[in-house]
């Protein structure tokens, strides 16, 4: 029985979050520290001619100005990725060119935030604009480029052609794709949109640094990915990184919108060429601008299925608007396929075929879901079709379909991340279970009945009832590493070294409870730090639902290591062999002792003390590294129910079931959070949140005002159960849970929508007028062939 | 300038000029625990009480407070003494990346203040100006409900 896994602990940093007490990026203020505003580009596509910046280098209180003129153009990439990244190199800090509005022009680094913002106004800029590209649609083999011979290039060797727009493409195929839906009974071909979206992370992206008191540069930073950010500011800022030190402080949300290196160059070059602190804090607009997006995503699926609503083919076709830079363009894009496919791993021909292609407009990035949301729009109405079409229960057909234990998927092998993915075999799943629990307490099979003559009926509210089969990923399979170090301390406590990032995740707590697990010692004897590139061992970051799992791991051995030590030194001390020895509630004790036998014991202060100070002097610690052979998949089923006011277009959402595999939920109750903050986000997503650009590329709802968000009043009953498998291959048996459920409102909703009204939702966000266009039965502008 | 602000029951000279906001003032005071979301009035997490009326303070200009009682989150409750609200956030996972919890708590004090026994939907509707990514809510809601309960069966009523 597991004491300490399993188990609902409050957060190791709870009390101070919410009494105020830690600190974010933003509340570390040092003295004679400069504030950073930055210039961005107000124009699309245009050359920079000139830029005068005499009038605010004149200026009280300025003391610093970056822009190409003084700061060498270094191509990289700010996603912040395993090395090399799989993103193409085609940025740089402050270039000549700008392409798109938002792009950095230039930085002033003074006294005061106000005189910084002052001084960009007296920048004076000459652009020479340049005809920019806003469809994506139309970038392929557009006669504007957006990077044209600008030197741009991939790191690792993909595809990448920026002469025809072209800023990622993959591509796999199995079996017989064309000859099979030729040759199947039924066929379907539909196109599906999905729009830009902000993180919205409450927390601005920042950054705030100084040298130390040897003259090495430290970067405090709300970033999901420090060990990144160093090696990423030293290429691009000219530093060692001998000479850099990451701090992730806390952080406040980051849902992939800070798995990207922005700010930290910035502060950088302004603190080692100045020699002072300064800070640099992004406004909302610019968080909403400037940083990154979920990108504006098409598909298209065609399919070949026979009566009995078995597939034949599936051809999932992606277009992706990477926007400005090609930042997680070509690992979003596999995952679209990757992340789906799959799930319904009895289809024999499979093609996927995708391109991110250059705009000028705002620079797509990670965002939980990572591709899967952007494709399982288009798929969870697919198979919503199909059942309808063969007149199957889509609970039922999920059921047969969906890839069980102990079998696989080609397309694991076929979609890697940059290279050739990771073969696997599925070894743990409770789909089935998920999608029997789920159906009951959404009412699946009673609603189903009880609202399908909704969609012929005349009253004005129709309600109906759908829902989405889900899959994800567990970390990145052969490419991402974690670490962990520990050592024992006098009173039986330990330090817990990790580079993982909670970014607010509770993963410092996670990571506590695993040690905890294996020391059998309470969490609150687990002194976590983490995310410090001096202090902490390198972690990939926090990023492709891998912490649990994959920095799970590496605690989990580096524990074992440990627990192996104290037994050493018990042994010794027990004068009893290893092999009878446990370590039970903070002592080391003989195992299955004697019935009338005192139980040899000794307290894990007292082995720490005598490791320390007696005998066979030595400190307890260790080091473990982890990479993952494999990549597990959580499942979930999302069933939504909804009211569809075929008057205003308004859909309502009355309930909201989610049941979820994430293997063993190391803290339930954090896993319960992630996925309600998922799936709301999720909802948010489907009904509301979009980028509206002026017909000049201007983002036109740029706060969180016009943007739209939900809020508490706004949210349906929810409820989220966890139906626990056993991964193996997992710490305690723990799979991901922090992206999986922002993948199933789109889906879903749409499937209720036809349940309600027998229409289709092609394009997200269903707003009350774009609902009302499909009730009316308006062409689509580009209607799916 | 200098000018004297009431902080959670405490006098404080704080630096102050003309066109700043009270969270600007309160921030640069030390008074971290006020977070700065989008300084537009529409996240909440700056939230603090004035004379216990909850206000965005990004929407304050801070010379207009005079000796008006400011009170953040600190005020409620803190490490070493936890209001109620602030256990039941903390032990019922209401609190992720924790940015927006100051104002959540706020929002939420001044609920309890006005309405001990709430029901969910005019909790909801106490914390619409709030907006949070991380949790979808849910939490924050039940937190505050279990808060409202267990207060009640404490017999107190929150105050400042």
């Amino acid at each position: 029985m597991s004491k300490y896994v399993n188990t609902s602990v409050e957060k190791v940093d709870g009390l101070a979050l919410v009494t105020g007490e830690e600190y974010y990026t933003n509340d570390f203020t040092f003295d004679g520290m400069l504030h950073i505003s930055v210039l961005h580009s107000p124009y699309p596509y245009a050359v920079i001619e000139e830029i005068d910046d005499s009038g605010a280098k004149a200026m009280e209180g300025v003391v610093e100005v970056l822009s190409f003129k003084n700061v060498r153009e270094i191509l990289y990439t700010t996603a912040g990725q395993g090395y090399p990244e799989p993103s193409p190199y085609d940025t740089v800090l402050f270039g000549k060119v700008m392409r798109f509005v938002g792009d950095n022009v230039c930085a002033v680094a003074a006294e005061t935030k106000e005189i910084a913002d002052l001084a960009l106004k007296k920048i004076k800029v000459r652009y020479k604009q340049l005809k920019p590209l806003l469809d994506f649609e139309a970038s392929e083999g557009s006669p504007t480029i957006v990077h044209d011979k600008d030197g741009s290039f991939p790191k690792i060797p993909v595809f990448h052609d920026p002469a025809k727009n072209i800023a990622a493409k993959v591509e796999a195929d199995i079996g017989q794709f064309d000859n099979a839906l030729e040759h199947s009974e039924h066929r379907l071909d539909h196109t599906f949109y999905v729009p830009y979206a902000s993180h919205c992370a409450m927390e601005p992206h920042g950054a705030v640094s100084y040298l130390d008191r040897r003259g090495r540069l430290v970067i405090i930073s709300a970033t999901q990915v420090p060990f990144h950010v160093r090696r990423i500011v030293s290429a691009v800022a000219e530093i060692p990184v001998s000479k850099i030190r990451v701090i992730k402080p806390r952080i406040g949300g980051g849902f992939g919108g800070k798995q990207e290196v922005l700010l930290e160059p910035i502060v950088a070059l302004v603190t080692w060429r100045t020699k002072r602190p300064a800070k640099l804090v992004y406004s909302r607009k610019e968080v909403f601008v400037s940083t990154r997006t979920r990108h504006q995503y098409r598909t298209r699926f065609r399919a070949g299925f026979n009566r009995d609503g078995s597939i034949e083919a599936l051809h999932l076709d992606a277009l992706e608007n990477s926007g400005a830079y090609g930042s997680h363009a070509l690992t979003v894009l596999a995952n679209a396929g990757s992340k789906t496919l799959p799930l319904l791993n009895k289809i024999p021909n499979l093609r996927f075929t995708g391109k991110g292609v250059y705009t000028n407009l705002p620079v797509g990035g990670a965002y939980r879901g990572y591709g899967a949301t952007e494709s399982y729009f288009g798929y969870g109405q697919v198979i919503d079709m199909i059942c309808e079409e063969t007149h199957n229960d889509i609970v039922e057909y999920y059921k047969k379909w969906s890839i069980k234990s102990g079998e696989t998927s080609p397309i694991f092998r076929a979609l890697g991340e940059g290279k050739e993915g990771v073969a696997m075999n599925v070894t743990s799943t409770s789909l089935n279970e998920c999608l029997d629990l789920g159906a009951r307490l959404s009412g699946w099979y009673e609603k189903r009945k009880q609202y399908a003559h909704s969609a012929a009926s005349e009253e004005r509210f129709r309600r109906g009832i759908g829902m989405a089969a889900l899959m994800q990923g567990s970390a990145i399979p052969e490419i991402d590493m974690a670490s962990a170090y520990m050592k024992m301390n006098d009173d039986g406590s330990f330090n817990l070294l990790v580079g993982a990032t909670d970014l607010g995740t509770g993963s410092d707590t996670v990571l506590a409870q695993i040690a905890s697990e294996v020391l059998d010692t309470p969490v609150e004897k687990i002194i976590v730090t983490s995310s410090d590139t001096d202090h902490t061992p390198f972690d990939k970051g926090a990023y492709a639902s891998s912490t649990t799992y994959l920095s799970g791991h590496a605690v989990k051995k580096c524990a074992e290591e440990i627990k192996r030590q104290i037994l050493v030194v018990g042994a010794d001390i027990l004068e009893l062999p290893v092999g009878e020895l446990e370590i039970e509630d903070g002592r080391v004790v003989k195992k299955n002792p004697g019935r009338n036998e005192e139980v040899p014991a000794v307290s894990l202060a007292e082995i720490c003390q005598s490791s320390l100070y007696q005998k066979r002097q030595a400190q307890i610690q260790a080091t473990a590294s982890h990479v993952s052979p494999k990549s597990p998949p959580p499942f979930a089923a999302h069933f939504v129910e909804v009211e569809v006011d075929t008057a205003t277009g308004v859909i309502k959402l009355l309930n909201y079931v989610a049941t979820v595999d994430c293997g063993t939920p190391i803290n339930p109750t954090l896993a319960e959070g992630q996925a309600q903050g998922a799936i709301v986000n999720g909802i948010s997503y489907a009904l509301f949140e979009d980028y509206h650009f002026s017909p000049q590329g201007i983002l036109l709802n740029d706060t969180f005002g016009k943007y739209g968000m939900l809020t508490a009043c706004d949210i349906p009953p929810i409820t989220v159960k966890l139906v626990a498998s056993y991964e193996e291959s997992g710490p305690f048996g723990a799979k991901s849970v922090s992206e999986i459920n922002i993948n199933g409102a789109l889906p879903a909703i749409a499937n209720a929508f036809h349940h309600a009204t027998g229409k289709r939702l092609f394009r997200a966000p269903f707003t009350p007028e774009y609902v009302l266009s499909v009730l009316e039965g308006k062409k689509e502008r580009r209607s799916p062939k | 300038m200098r000018a004297e602000f009431t902080v959670n029951g405490a006098k404080r000279l704080l630096d102050v000029n003309p066109n700043e906001t009270l969270l600007q003032v309160l921030r640069n005071g030390g008074f971290t625990e006020v977070k700065s979301g989008c300084q537009e009035g529409e996240c909440g997490a700056c939230l603090v009480l004035l004379e216990g009326k909850p206000v965005n303070s990004c929407q304050v200009l801070a010379m207009s407070v005079g000796k008006k009682r400011i009170t953040t989150v600190k005020g409620i409750g803190s490490l070493h003494a936890p209001h109620i609200l602030q256990k039941t956030f903390a032990r019922m996972g209401a609190d992720q990346c924790g940015f927006c919890s100051p104002g959540m708590v706020v929002a939420a004090y001044s609920l309890l203040k006005k309405n001990p026994k709430p029901t969910r939907e005019e909790i909801a509707s106490a914390l619409d100006g709030n907006l949070c990514r991380c949790t979808g809510y849910v939490k924050i809601v039940d937190a505050v409900a279990r808060a409202a309960e267990e207060l009640a069966k404490e017999g107190g009523e929150p105050h400042v």
